[in-house]
This record gives C-alpha cells, structure tokens and sequence, in this order.
C-alpha cells in the first residue's frame, strides 16, 4: 500500500527561484536563505519519494479571473514551469501520477470534498520554487509530483479547519491505494508578508514561530485560527499558510497514530518581501 | 455570508474579496495578457491605444499609466495581477511593493533587511504604527 512518510513545508518565494536561476546562491543574502535547504536536499536523498503530493497556489499564471477553482488536483502526466512574465525557469517539467491522483481525486470527492479537476496547466513558482530548494539543480526532478492548488488570492478563501480536513481526507486516499509508494505530503507558501498598499513589508517573527510551534505540537488547536487572524498578523499575503494544513491533516497523528518527529525546521528574514520558513516532519 | 468585516479595518490594506474582483475585473484581465511577449510589445508602443482595447474605467486606465499602485488597488486590481505590469517594466516585487509605502527604494530594502515592518500599531486602523491612512475610506 502507499504511505506518507513525511510532510515538508516552505515558502515559496519567486525572487528566490531567479537567485537560483541566475547563479546566486553564494552570494551573502541568498545563501543565508539556502543554508536553511542544506539538510533538505541531504534528507532528500535519503528519502527516495516516489511521489510528491505539493500543495501550493497559482498566483494569477495559469488561473485568472476567468476561473478561481477553491480547490484543484492536477490528474495530468505532465506539466510545464509556466512563463510567468520573465520566460520559463529553466527547470524540468513536472511528471504527474495521474492513477494516483484519480484515486485521491474519487476518494475525496466522495467524501463531499468537491475538488476541480485538471488535466492541462502550467505550474508557476508556488509548486517549482519549493522543488528547487528541495532538490538543487537536476536535469529530470527525481520523483513524480501531484500539483494541488488552492485559491488564496480571491477571499473567501478555505478556512484552516477546511484545509487541515480535507488533508485527513487525502492521507486516507494515498493509503488506500495499493501500489507500494513513499509519498511526501508538502504544504507550501508563507510565512508573514505583505505585497501591497502601506503595509507592505510586514514581517511577524514572533507569530511566525508561535505558528511552527502549533503546527509540530496542537494542529487541531491551529486549525481554528480564523482566516483574519492569518491576514491581520501575517499580512495579506501570509494567508497562504492555511496551506500548510493540508500536508499536516496528512500526517499520522491526526487519526490517532504517534506524533511526527521534527527532522528539520529553519526561519529566516528575508528574501525579498518575505519570512522564509521551512519544516520537515517525518511519521514514526 | 459576507466576509468579517474585521478585513476591513486592518491598515494599509486592502482585502481581494468579490466586490473588488468585481470591480477590477477587466483591469486585471488586461493585466494578464501582458503575459504574452507581442501584447507586451503593443502596449508598450502605445499604451493608451492597448488601454483602450479594454472595458476598464477611464480612473483605471490613468492609474495604470501613472503606474500608481495603490490606485489601482483601490480600483480593483490585485497584486499578483498588477505585477505583470511591473514585470514589463522590468521592475522586481521588491520595488513594487516598496512604490506602494511611500518609501524610497532604498529604504525599503534596508527596512527588509533589517527584519521588516513591524506589526506594533499596524494591526488595526487607529493604531499608530508606521503603516497607518488616517483618511482611509471609512
Ligand atoms: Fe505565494
């Protein structure tokens, strides 16, 4: 059967996809950023994931206005970096699963999570930023990868307690399959920023870690925080931690199974406009 | 149900719901085109003709020339939007999120730098934080 055998979460910052694309990762400022992925990509090794279930959000690339799907599973066998206004990253395309994503897809539907369903899109720097920093420069990304996108650019958007649901909801599906697979659930964006208006630059270390620390320790309690909490604290854009609920509703304790071990936890300010965060949780 | 109208005292804000999707609607459409290298070629030749292809409002169509974000924000356009714009500027997320404070580029950066605007008197309207507009739609 398939098992999640880890959850990872981490921003994903685009102007640290073009410092990677551009061959600055020594230089002073961003290699305080990648220091915090040395042990990820060791870890990643180690790992071996078949598949990747990365949960991120399209930020105005592949969804306009025309379409704002709350929740999406990506059922295609492959999928493109997109042109985001600055050409492609020169990254690999994205191989899906599509009989694994099918199955959760069926799974959770039925479990009245009604997710969009596609098949063609090009995945922005939300989904292949976290890959790089998990994974370095390679000429093939070495597993399969299920993008889910989630709507946090149009409020309302999914509540934390909805998100942290329906990654229980995803954990039993991946178990239910019966192919032998390691799978990673990842949650992915933050942690506090702000993009707009007067505010913009916001940054709130303390809540930040006051979050990762709920997160390891009272996800269930977390869950709870209303979506204003998120946006008031964390800033405008900080609202696209509820994601991370979804990797961590996957994890086994949150059905009664032993508490993950931390194997990995780093923060750092900034890169760019941005908190970095990033965590590793490994099922016992 | 309509949103926590708490979203709406927060400062230096302004909350992407329905209403402002609604409005911005065609000023973010048009931004989203400037995906594409040749619309980008056309509007930088002429960008009141490229404008003028598009059902926005004429207040929104000289903030995008005066390339004022914060006024396109209020007419409805969102970030991640307006950003395209930028990117045809060959302009960073860094500089257009600092154009919106009021701040040099400099400043902005030093402030990142230096752990980034703090939330002390910037959670709510009224407060006395760095980032508050006294004279915010109310
Ligand atoms: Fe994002």
């Amino acid at each position: 059967m398939a098992r999640i055998t880890a959850s990872v979460y981490s921003s994903h910052i685009p102007a640290v996809g073009a410092a990677f694309d551009l061959g600055k990762t020594h230089e002073p400022y961003w290699q305080k950023v990648f220091s915090g992925y040395d042990f990820s990509k060791q870890w990643e090794n180690e790992q071996k994931p078949d598949v990747i279930f990365l949960v991120y959000n399209d930020h105005a690339t592949a969804f306009s206005l025309s379409m704002i799907p709350t929740f999406a599973i990506m059922t295609g066998p492959e999928f493109m970096p997109a042109d985001e206004g600055y050409g492609r990253r020169p990254v690999p395309p994205v191989i899906g699963h599509p009989e694994l994503a099918s199955h959760i897809a069926s799974e959770v539907i039925q479990k009245d999570f009604d997710l969009t369903i596609v098949n063609e899109i090009d995945v922005d720097h939300g989904l292949t930023v976290p890959m790089t920093c998990m994974f370095g420069k390679v000429d093939a990304w070495p597993c399969k990868v299920i993008p889910f996108a989630v709507n946090v650019v149009q409020h309302p958007v999914p509540s934390g307690a909805r998100c942290f649901a329906l990654g229980q909801a995803i954990r039993a599906a991946i178990e239910s399959y019966p192919e032998d697979l390691n799978v990673q659930v990842w949650g992915t964006g933050g942690m506090s920023h702000q993009l707009q208006g007067p505010r913009a630059g916001l940054i709130n270390r303390e809540w930040d870690n006051d979050f990762l620390d709920r997160l390891i320790d009272d996800p269930a309690g977390l869950s709870k925080m209303p979506n204003i909490d998120y946006v008031r604290e964390a800033g405008s854009e900080g609202i696209e931690l509820v994601m991370w609920l979804i990797a961590r509703g996957a994890m086994a304790d949150t059905r009664g199974g032993p508490k993950p071990k931390v194997a990995h936890r780093f923060y750092h300010v900034p890169a760019s406009n941005t908190a970095v965060g990033h965590l590793i949780l490994e099922n016992a | 149900m309509s949103l926590d109208k708490e979203f709406k005292e927060i400062p230096g804000t302004i909350i992407f719901d329905a209403e402002q999707s609604r409005k911005g609607y065609w000023l973010n459409q048009f931004c989203m085109s400037l995906m594409k290298a040749a619309n980008r070629e056309r509007f930088k030749a002429n960008e009141r003709a490229y404008l003028d292809e598009w059902k926005m409002t004429e207040d929104q169509k000289q903030a995008v020339m005066a390339r004022d974000l914060n006024a396109m924000m209020a007419l409805g356009g969102n970030i991640y939007f307006l950003s395209k714009i930028g990117a045809t500027d060959g302009k960073s997320f860094q500089q257009m999120a600092g154009s919106m404070t009021g701040m040099s580029e400099e400043a902005y950066r030093d402030m990142m730098i230096n752990g980034g605007r703090s939330i002390e008197g910037n959670r709510r309207i009224g407060e006395h934080g760095d980032a508050q507009r006294p004279n915010k739609d109310k």
